[in-house]
């Protein structure tokens, strides 16, 4: 059962083969044997979701109708809100925060009839490539436990990976969710900006997050992706664009769709195991019938700093709030302190390392006499970088890179060098820059049996494309459909 | 010693609550004076994960706060972040426009410098903060309470042009602008609960001058009188520092209200950089020509227009115009009750005499007036009809007012109505000749005052009714015919 797809649990629950119940415990069950060692859960909440599985086994008894992910186990990082379960954002400022309200995707997601089991670790705020700067530890790599899983969504990813629960959702700044997802060798999907609501996710760089799903089965995405996307009158920047039923565009039939392929960007500084994994994959690709067609993303390289001044200077005020006034962590160092004192006693004890940095930097490039030279011409090489993309889409439907230049690398080996750190996102930062739906599907191991993420990125709410062609590479290979030996 | 001459040069930051029923970004209630932080939710609070969503009655009534002040709407504008650590300012930022606001331009002419036009640089939308209570609670001395009911309440801020050049400007433009946005509906005008606030920005330079000078900003100018008083006492101020051979220092004052006096508050140097970046929550508001036709189509006839009007339409000398026309609601009720009595000189004179007689002995406000403007209309035409004489029709109004009930239903329920019966006033008349044969004397040996003791006289019997006229008709006859 560990290793069921979630529409296959949907199927056996709503037909009754087997009970909402006996699905979470042995989630539960193999959620507990592994969290120790993998520290991908901030909180477990057994009870609560068995007591809700129990509910919907109740309602199908009763001969009532299920939700689209009826009984489907689902861990939810822990930057998004769910009434009454803590939610820390990994963070020490919030590490005690139970909000009174559900983020619009966990809401969605129980009106489906899926059951939380828990929140899973990231890095503090979605700030990291690596989960490394969690406040409750680093979370560990299914596949080998010294390595990172990636991050931000690290917890959400190996909780997939390692069969605690078969859906998982993540957040996408720069590539939160397609490069652990890379590095897990699960499916994980960051759909266009504004396709689902951002209501109740803390934010971290608010033209840039999105909510996605992870899965075993681009299928699996497809699904979930229709049950949390849409028009939201909560939020301001969700689209009223149309969802379709994603999982009805899976096909298998991508004979002529033309995939492109930015040789000059993806020549440099990739590894060679990741570098044959992606040969590999646009090969497999071309043999179910697309067409490979070269294209150029001129300012594609310059989409890291462009990210890292956009998504510090929205962070710098996304993360004021945290002042230790109306909730959350209180510096209590000194009982005379002022306000000035307290306020910078509580972010300094508050927030970890990584995210002071970003709060210094994005602080930085907002102030008087910095804000045209850093902020201004970020935001437009940003069109610029968006403007490559519609150009490449006049002449292909999907583009393909690698998730993610490298495999997953040891915990603590890129942690003294923030730069180098920063690098790991070169090839998923554009598609948040310009606002695009984007994929990340296993295909393949590099050397020491890590996996490989190929990544495929689509036109503006147009996933129906990008999802079918996961799915049609889905079919041709069997990665997604192997498991860690944990 | 020859003393330089100074001109003061002001320009007034007006911010002004819009009286939505709900909050600009939440639908939070924005009723004043509930128990503290019981009109709060995620979004006003600032929690984790919450997100604005844009209040479009706001945006409706800061558009007609624009066109009522002749400003250009702009098709589309921009909200931006405010970024400052404040423990009433619960994002840490305030949402607000900055680089593209709703609207620029416009202008209002006030009465002080020979019909001045003071002209508007432009309009923002932006949401109000919490309030810190400093005081009044036993461990006020220690600790600061907050009460986020205020949170996220829809303001415009109008900034005008630096083309007043006295206190008396500036007070006269703020009590104008208030009549205005009172006027069209968009603000309550109550500034003791901080409906409208004022800073002054505030600098003199000698007379002649062209260039500014250093200017300084006096906040926290809630009333008319402290408009007046604090940019009075500033100008001195910054006078008697220039004469003293000093300079002014660029800088924020609080205008404290006991003392009368304006304090440093932050120097230049310690200004916040507030950091404004497009709020990446909110898209552009764009504002079509079909929406800012709505408005045009939904603002109330201004004060000034209306008043002209009542002139022309309705004879009213310009005094009755100015009085009727000091709050919309008192101007519509009074053209309700000229319309359906169809006297509208009648009409001022009973709204401008009784009525807002009696409100002011009430306490009570035009809006709150229990009597309808039709019922005021009939009492009228019961008087044009010489059905009731006008002094006993004061006694029926007052009757109505407490009541409710028609004229018609006192006048009949009664008896009040005014005897026209010759008839039977020419008993009376015959009566009063019979019992007064002195006064009658008096008459005929031609003094006047005796003939108005004869119709008192008659009035008196009729217990008021009788028709004045038809009375002194009928004793001139009687005099006339009798030997
Ligand atoms: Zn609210």
């Amino acid at each position: 059962m560990l290793q069921s797809t979630a529409s296959a649990i949907r199927e056996d629950v709503a037909s009754g083969r087997v009970s909402a119940v006996e699905v979470c415990r042995a989630f539960l069950d193999r959620t507990t044997a592994v969290n120790a060692a993998l520290n991908a859960f901030n909180l477990v909440t057994s009870e609560r979701a068995l007591a809700q599985a129990a509910e919907i086994d109740r309602r199908r008894a009763a001969g009532q109708t299920l939700g689209v992910l009826a009984g489907v186990p689902v861990a939810i990082k822990d930057n998004l809100c769910v009434r009454g379960m803590t939610t820390t954002a990994s963070s020490r400022i919030l590490e005690h925060f139970v909000p009174p309200y559900d983020a619009t995707v966990v809401a969605r997601l129980a009106a489906a009839d899926a059951v939380v089991i828990g929140k899973t670790n990231c890095d503090e705020f979605a700030m990291g490539s690596s989960n490394e700067n969690s406040a409750f530890g680093p979370v560990r790599n299914p596949w080998a436990q010294d390595r990172t899983p990636g991050g931000s969504s690290g917890g959400s990813a190996a909780a997939v990976a390692a069969r605690c629960a078969p859906l998982a959702l993540g957040s996408d700044t720069g590539g939160s969710i397609r490069q652990p997802a890379g590095f897990c060798g699960v499916v994980g999907l960051k759909p266009t900006y504004g396709r689902v609501s951002r209501y109740g996710l803390l934010a971290f760089a608010s033209s840039l997050d999105q909510i996605g799903p992870f899965t075993h089965t681009v299928r699996d995405a497809a699904l979930a992706l229709s049950a949390i996307a849409g028009a939201d009158p909560s939020d301001a920047t969700a689209s009223r664009e149309a969802v379709p039923d994603f999982a009805a565009s899976l096909t298998g039939d991508i004979k002529g769709l033309r995939i492109g392929v930015p040789r000059a960007f993806v020549a440099d500084g990739v590894d060679a195991g990741v570098r044959a994994a992606f040969d590999a994959a646009i090969g497999t690709l071309r043999g179910s019938g697309a067409q490979l067609v070269d294209i150029e993303l001129p300012h594609a390289r310059y989409a890291i700093p462009v990210y890292y001044l956009v998504a510090t200077a929205e962070a710098s005020s996304n993360l004021a709030r945290y002042d230790g006034v109306r909730y959350g962590y209180r510096s209590a160092r000194d009982k005379d302190q002022n306000l000035k004192q307290m306020y910078s006693r509580t972010r300094d004890e508050g927030f970890g390392a990584e995210v002071k940095r970003r709060i210094m930097l994005g602080t930085y490039v907002l102030s008087a006499g910095y804000y045209d030279a850093y902020y201004l011409k970020a935001q437009q090489v940003r069109t610029l970088v968006r403007q490559d993309y519609q150009q490449a889409f006049e002449k292909v439907d999907v583009i393909a890179m690698p998730t993610s230049p490298i495999p997953p690398f040891r915990l603590g080996e890129r942690t003294g060098d923030p730069l180098q750190m920063y690098l790991a996102d070169v090839f998923t930062v554009s598609a948040n820059l310009a606002g695009l739906p984007a994929i990340s599907v296993p295909c393949g191991f590099s050397e020491g049996h890590l996996p490989v993420g190929l990544q495929l990125t689509g036109r503006m709410f147009d996933e129906a494309t990008l999802l079918r062609a996961a799915d049609a590479y889905e079919r041709e290979t069997d990665w997604h459909a192997q498991a860690p030996a944990i | 010693m020859n003393a330089i001459r100074y001109e003061p040069v002001i320009g007034l930051e007006i911010h002004c609550q819009l009286q939505t029923r709900t909050k600009i970004f939440c639908g939070c209630s924005t009723a004043f004076g509930a128990p503290p932080n019981s009109h709060v939710c995620p979004v006003c609070l600032g929690l984790p994960g919450a997100l604005p969503v844009l209040n479009r009655q706001a945006v409706d009534f800061a558009i007609r706060a624009a066109l009522a002040l002749g400003c250009e709407v702009q098709s589309e504008s921009i909200f931006a972040r405010k970024n400052y650590f404040y423990p009433d300012l619960p994002k840490g930022y305030q949402i607000s426009q900055y680089e593209r606001p709703l609207a620029l331009g416009g202008s209002l002419t006030i009465a002080a410098g020979g019909g001045k036009r003071v002209g508007l640089t432009r309009i923002h939308m932006e949401e109000d903060a919490g309030k810190s209570l400093h005081e009044g609670f036993p461990d006020s001395d220690r600790r600061t309470y907050l009460d986020y009911n205020r949170s996220g309440v829809p303001l415009i801020e109008i900034v005008s042009e630096p083309d007043m050049r006295s206190a008396a400007e500036a007070s006269e433009f703020f009590a104008k602008l208030r009549d205005i946005l009172v006027w069209i509906g968009v603000n309550d005008g109550n500034m003791e609960e901080g409906s409208l606030r004022c800073d002054a920005n505030v600098s003199v330079r000698p007379v002649g001058q062209t260039a500014f000078g250093v200017k300084t900003e006096v906040k926290n100018l809630n009333s008319f009188r402290y408009v007046h008083k604090a940019i009075e006492y500033e100008v001195d101020r910054q006078v008697d520092l220039l004469d003293g051979g000093g300079r002014v220092v660029q800088e924020t004052r609080l205008f404290d209200s006991t003392g009368g006096a304006t304090h440093s508050m932050r120097s230049k140097e310690e200004a916040h950089d507030y950091r404004y970046f497009p709020e990446p929550d909110l898209p552009p508001l764009v504002v079509d020509a079909a929406r800012i036709e709505r408005a045009r189509a939904a603002m109330p006839e201004l004060p000034e227009a209306r008043r002209a009007r009542f002139i022309a339409a309705y004879g009213l000398p310009e005094y009755d115009a100015g009085v009727l026309t000091q709050s919309a609601a008192l101007a519509q009720y009074y053209e309700q009750v000229a319309r359906e009595a169809g006297n509208p000189k009648a009409a001022s004179n009973w709204v401008m005499g009784e009525l807002l007689r009696t409100l002011k002995e009430r306490g009570a406000e035009i809006a709150d007036v229990p009597l309808a403007a039709g019922a005021l209309a009939g009492l009228i035409r019961l008087v044009d009809s010489n059905v009731l004489s006008s002094s006993t029709a004061k006694d029926v109004f007052a009757r109505m007012y407490d009541s409710g009930r028609s004229a018609d239903d006192i006048v009949s329920a009664e008896g009040l109505a005014q005897m026209d019966d010759e008839s039977a006033l020419h008993a009376i008349v015959r009566d009063v000749m019979t019992a007064n044969p002195d006064a009658i004397a008096q008459v005929r040996a031609g003094k006047n005052n005796a003939f108005g003791f004869l119709v008192g006289q008659v009035m008196k019997q009729s217990g008021g009714k009788a028709n004045p006229k038809i009375a002194n008709q009928l004793l001139k006859r009687e005099l006339d015919g009798t030997p």
